[in-house]
C-alpha cells in the first residue's frame, strides 16, 4: 500500500519539480538573493522554512472556515509572525547557539512570499493534512533551489563547502590554486545568485518544454 | 456558520485575534526569559575569556569553553572586574553584566565604563569591551591588550551582518590578524585599521596597525575600524594607573 494517494504525491512532488516556487511561480527571490553566499546559511534557511511553512499551513487551513476574508492577509501575517517568534525564543532558551545563528533569517521568514501565497492559494482553500503536505512540498521545493544555489556560490566564490576548503587554500597557493585557478569573488555578490536562479530556470525550460508560455 | 463578512464579525475577530496572539508571545517571552537572560550572562563570560586565549579552538573555528564550567573559569582567570566612572577606577564584581550601548549613549559623567583584568600563565592581560555600528545592526565584542598594548586577542560578533561577508567578522581568519598589532604608536594613540590594499593579506606586517579586510564587507570592516578606535580610546588614560 503506498503511503500516500496518488494526489497527495502530487502535493509533495510537483513544487519540487515542474511547478517550482522559485523556478516556476518566481517566489521567494528575495530570500534565495540575500542568504545563499553560504551553503550552511542556505540550508538553515531551508529547514526554517519547511517548518513555518508546513506548521503555518496547518493553523491557518484549521482556521480557514472562521477568517474574515477582508483582513485574511493580516491575519496570515500575524499567524507568520507569532510562530516565527516563538520558535526563535524557544531556541533562545535552549539552543542558543543555533538560535544565534538562526536570528539573521527570522525577518527574512516572516516577509517571505512563498509562506503568504501558500497560505492565500492553498491553505485558505484546503484541510488541515493535505495542506500540511503542500507546505512540506513547496518548502522543499524552495530549499533545493536555494541550496544548489548556495553550493555553486560558495564553491566558485570561496572555494569551500560548509567552510571546508576543498578545493585547497587560495593564500598558501596549495590544491587547484597552485595551477593558477582563482576563486571568482562576483559570486559572493547578490546579483549572481539572480544568474544562477536564471541558469536553473533555462535548464528545467529546455528539458521540459510544456513550461515554456505561450505569447 | 456565521456570516464572517459582517463588519462587526471582522472587528471582533481581529480583538479576539489579537488578546490571543499577544498573551500568547508575552506568556511565552516571561516565562522563558530567565533561561534566556542566563544563556546571555553566559556567553558574554565565554566572550570575554575567548578574547584572553581560554578558549577551545581546534583549527579553523571558533569553540568556547563549555558553558557548564564558563562560571568557575571565569572567576578563575578574571582577577579584577574594574569599572570607569568620572575618572575614578573602582572594583565591582558585576562589571561583565554593564550594557556597554546604554553606557555610551550616556552623559560623560554619568558613563560606566567596564573593564576587565585576566591572568593566564602568569601574563597579565587588560580585557576592554567594544560596541559599534556594521552596515545592518549593531556589532560588539572584546579586546585583550598586554601591558605594551599590543593586542593578545579579540573577539567579535553582530547582531545581522550579510552571512558570508559582513558575517565573517566572527571567523578565526578575521579575528586571529588583529593579534600581535600595536594599539599604541609610540606614544600616539592609532587604534587599528581594517584596510583594503595594504598588500599584507597575510599579515606579516604587525607593527602598521593595519588587518586584511574582508572582501565585499567595506562597510562592516570600516565599523570595525571605527568600534576599536572609539571604544579603546576612552580606556588608555586609565591603562596606565591600572595595576596588572
Amino acid at each position: 500500500m503506498a503511503l500516500l494517494s496518488k494526489k497527495d504525491r502530487g502535493l509533495i512532488m510537483d513544487p519540487l519539480a515542474d511547478n517550482n516556487p522559485i523556478t516556476i511561480q518566481v517566489l521567494g527571490i528575495c530570500s534565495a538573493l540575500a542568504i545563499t553566499a553560504q551553503l550552511k546559511a542556505s540550508i538553515v534557511m531551508a529547514v526554517s522554512v519547511l517548518f513555518v511553512l508546513s506548521v503555518g499551513n496547518v493553523v491557518i487551513s484549521l482556521m480557514r472556515n472562521i477568517i474574515p476574508s477582508k483582513i485574511r492577509i493580516i491575519v496570515q501575517l500575524v499567524v507568520v509572525a507569532a510562530l516565527v517568534i516563538i520558535v526563535d525564543q524557544v531556541l533562545k532558551a535552549f539552543a542558543y547557539e543555533l538560535s544565534k545563528t538562526l536570528s539573521v533569517f527570522v525577518g527574512l521568514i516572516i516577509t517571505n512570499c512563498i509562506i503568504m501565497g501558500r497560505f492565500e492559494a492553498f491553505a485558505l482553500g484546503n484541510g488541515p493534512y493535505r495542506s500540511f503536505l503542500d507546505g512540506i512540498g513547496n518548502a522543499a521545493g524552495y530549499g533545493a533551489i536555494l541550496i544548489i544555489v548556495g553550493f555553486s556560490r560558495e564553491l566558485l566564490g570561496s572555494g569551500t563547502l560548509l567552510g571546508f576548503k576543498v578545493l585547497g587554500d587560495p593564500i598558501e597557493k596549495t590544491g587547484l590554486y597552485a595551477i593558477g585557478y582563482e576563486n571568482n569573488g562576483f559570486m559572493l555578490l547578490s546579483p549572481m545568485a539572480l544568474i544562477v536562479v536564471g541558469i536553473i530556470i533555462w535548464v528545467q525550460r529546455s528539458r521540459n518544454k510544456t513550461l515554456i508560455e505561450e505569447n | 456558520m456565521a456570516n464572517t463578512d459582517k463588519n462587526s464579525y471582522t472587528i471582533i475577530f481581529a480583538i479576539v485575534m489579537v488578546l490571543v496572539v499577544g498573551a500568547l508571545l508575552a506568556f511565552t517571552a516571561s516565562s522563558l526569559k530567565p533561561t534566556i537572560t542566563e544563556n546571555e550572562r553566559f556567553e558574554k563570560q565565554q566572550n570575554i575569556l575567548y578574547a584572553m586565549g581560554i578558549n577551545e579552538n581546534v583549527e579553523g573555528s571558533v569553540n568556547f569553553i563549555p558553558t557548564a564550567e564558563v562560571e568557575a573559569e571565569f572567576s578563575k582567570y578574571i582577577k579584577q572586574q574594574l569599572v570607569i566612572q568620572n575618572g575614578e577606577v573602582k572594583q565591582d564584581s558585576a562589571a561583565y553584566l554593564i550594557d556597554l550601548k546604554g553606557e555610551l549613549s550616556k552623559d560623560m559623567s554619568e558613563r560606566k565604563l567596564p573593564l576587565f583584568v585576566g591572568e593566564k600563565e602568569g601574563k597579565d592581560y587588560y580585557i576592554i569591551p567594544l560596541y559599534g555600528k556594521g552596515l545592518w545592526d549593531a556589532i560588539w565584542g572584546f579586546v585583550a591588550l598586554d601591558a605594551d598594548y599590543v593586542v593578545q586577542g579579540v573577539f567579535f560578533d553582530h547582531k545581522g551582518e550579510t552571512p558570508g561577508l559582513g558575517a565573517n567578522i566572527k571567523e578565526r581568519y578575521f579575528m586571529d590578524d588583529f593579534t600581535g598589532e600595536e594599539i599604541m604608536n609610540g606614544t600616539q594613540y592609532e587604534g587599528i585599521t581594517v584596510a583594503k590594499g595594504n598588500n599584507d593579506p597575510l599579515n606579516d606586517r604587525k607593527d602598521d596597525g593595519k588587518v586584511d579586510a574582508i572582501a565585499g564587507a567595506t562597510i562592516t570592516g570600516n565599523g570595525v575600524t571605527a568600534m576599536i578606535n572609539s571604544t579603546v580610546k576612552l580606556y588608555i588614560p586609565y591603562l596606565k594607573d591600572i595595576k596588572l
